[in-house]
């Protein structure tokens, strides 16, 4: 389990670096997306008014204080479940060149394939410690789509994001899929010493 | 004793205090589970994530922070003591002002949107939110509120089931696991497991719910019930999910089940999970305005 720093945009070259377990911190801007914002850009096709390319995408959707006219300072900046966004992974990597996806809970094993065909990974962010990572945040350097509050899209400058666990890497493989599919072994040889399944 | 119009502002800006507070001091049984649960833990990578819990934990009561981004469904769970003399229905309307004027006046985000326009009012209610339960007790003469502000995504992690009475005590245990792990790192575990088991269906979903409010590692006061929770927790940790779904060796830091009565050919089964935080805060307020805060 090696340990990488990067600094937004990301190449190809820096997400196929990276393996399952590893841990990863990250500097520069990062989009925060969520249910709102890409159900716009893929259902209603309408064309995110930012560069996506190489960019690290956060599913979030913070709580602000508005400081002035489209300006807005973090009060709790989080990271809400990944899983809600999963059907949007292949439009993210294959049509924006989106790099890394940052959410919690894992995303599914589509997503896994679709990662290693495009060069992308899925970096888990530790879910509920906001203020961890709010204090990360260098600055709310603009708010798109607004009426959409609060599932505006948020470009947000990080120091040091993280550290976030590889969820995910572009060779396929899939950590929280894997326990979770452990657990599920597990859970069936219980029930089965409970004598409840045969 | 009748009370006063002052009374009624007082429960507002009460529950003004809950919602806020409830986001930032995570409660003291939540906060030992954790610390025993990190303490404990032999995965490398479950150590750090208990390291990012603690660390918020501390951050949202030392710097007055919010713990986590989500500030939830708002669900209160109101006790009104028999002897109390009041206006149920100013005493509702100064819950909900409440409710907004912690969204307004922190400000915090409103979470909640209408179920098909997805309009967002920016005050965390609607219709028929926040959610409220009311529940009277015999020869008490104090308001007692519960709030939970109910994070999506443990909630999304609900489960029903009506199952038949020949599916038993084992179909209940069998759908309790698999549906936990089924949930897997959405919820935000370790997680706190509440179970509602009879009743009818909205019931049963309810009592579920409630378990989730009670305090860490309670047991249920009736044996059979007590020791169901613990079977469950025991097999739930089990599994190795871990914090964040990432592996490691505590999934659950608790199972809680309620229970009602049911009807002679039905089996209800419901699961309603708690993230790690496991927010609530509670304040007991007398008729003449006293208010005694906890959890």
């Amino acid at each position: 389990m090696a340990e990488f720093r990067f600094k937004t945009p990301l190449t190809e070259a820096d997400v196929r670096q990276l393996k399952i377990g590893d841990s990863v911190l990250l500097d520069g801007v990062i989009f925060g997306v969520r249910d709102g914002n890409l159900i716009r850009v893929f259902d209603k096709n309408v064309a995110p008014p930012c560069d996506w390319k190489g960019a690290a995408l956060l599913h979030t959707a913070p709580n602000v204080r508005k400081i002035g006219p489209g300006k807005y300072e973090p009060i709790c900046v989080g990271t809400t479940t990944s899983m809600r966004m999963d059907r949007f992974t292949e439009g993210l990597l294959r049509d924006y060149g989106v790099r890394a996806i940052l959410g919690k809970g894992g995303l599914s094993q589509n997503s896994a394939a679709l990662m290693k065909q495009y060069g992308a990974v899925y970096l888990s962010v530790t879910g509920g410690a906001a203020a961890m990572e709010t204090l990360q945040i260098e600055e709310i350097e603009k708010v798109y789509w607004e009426d959409l509050m609060p599932e505006c899209i948020w470009q947000i400058r990080f120091k040091g994001l993280g550290p976030m666990t590889v969820g995910i890497d572009a060779h396929g493989g899939n950590l929280q899929a894997d326990v979770q599919q452990q657990a599920k072994d597990k859970a069936a040889e219980i029930l089965k010493k409970m004598g409840i399944t045969s | 004793m009748e009370v006063s119009d002052s009374f009624y502002a007082l429960v507002e800006t009460v529950c003004r205090d809950l919602y806020i507070k409830s986001l930032k001091e995570i409660p003291p049984d939540v906060v030992e589970s954790i610390k025993r649960a990190a303490a404990k833990e032999t995965k490398e990578v479950a150590k750090r994530i208990f390291s990012h819990y603690l660390r918020s934990i501390e951050l949202g009561k030392k710097e007055n922070m919010m713990v986590c981004q989500d500030t939830g469904i708002p669900i209160y769970w109101v006790k009104i003591g028999g002897k109390l003399r009041l206006d149920g229905s100013k005493l509702e309307q100064a819950i909900i002002r409440g409710t907004e004027r912690a969204t307004r006046e922190h400000p915090l985000r409103s979470s909640i949107v209408s179920p098909l326009k997805r309009e967002n009012r920016q005050t965390s209610t609607g219709d028929h939110i926040p959610i409220i339960h009311y529940e009277f007790i015999a020869d008490s003469d104090v308001l007692d509120i519960l709030f939970m502000p109910k994070g999506s995504g443990s909630e999304n992690m609900s489960f029903m089931k009506m199952l038949v009475p020949a599916d038993g005590i084992n179909g209940i245990k069998k759908f309790v696991l698999e549906n936990v792990v089924g949930a897997g790192a959405k919820p935000c575990p370790p997680m706190v497991v509440g179970v509602g088991i009879g009743g009818s269906s909205d019931l049963c979903m309810t009592l579920a719910k409630k378990a989730t409010s009670r305090p860490v590692g309670s047991q249920n006061p009736d044996p059979q019930i007590a020791a169901l929770e613990a079977e469950l927790c025991d097999a739930i940790n089990q599994t190795g999910l871990g914090p964040q779904g990432l592996g490691g060796d505590t999934t659950a830091l608790g199972v809680h089940i309620e229970s009602a009565w049911t009807h002679i050919t039905c089996n209800p089964v419901a699961v309603n999970i708690q993230c790690w935080r496991a927010e609530r805060r509670r304040a007991i307020i007398t008729p003449d305005g006293k208010v005694e805060e906890g959890f």
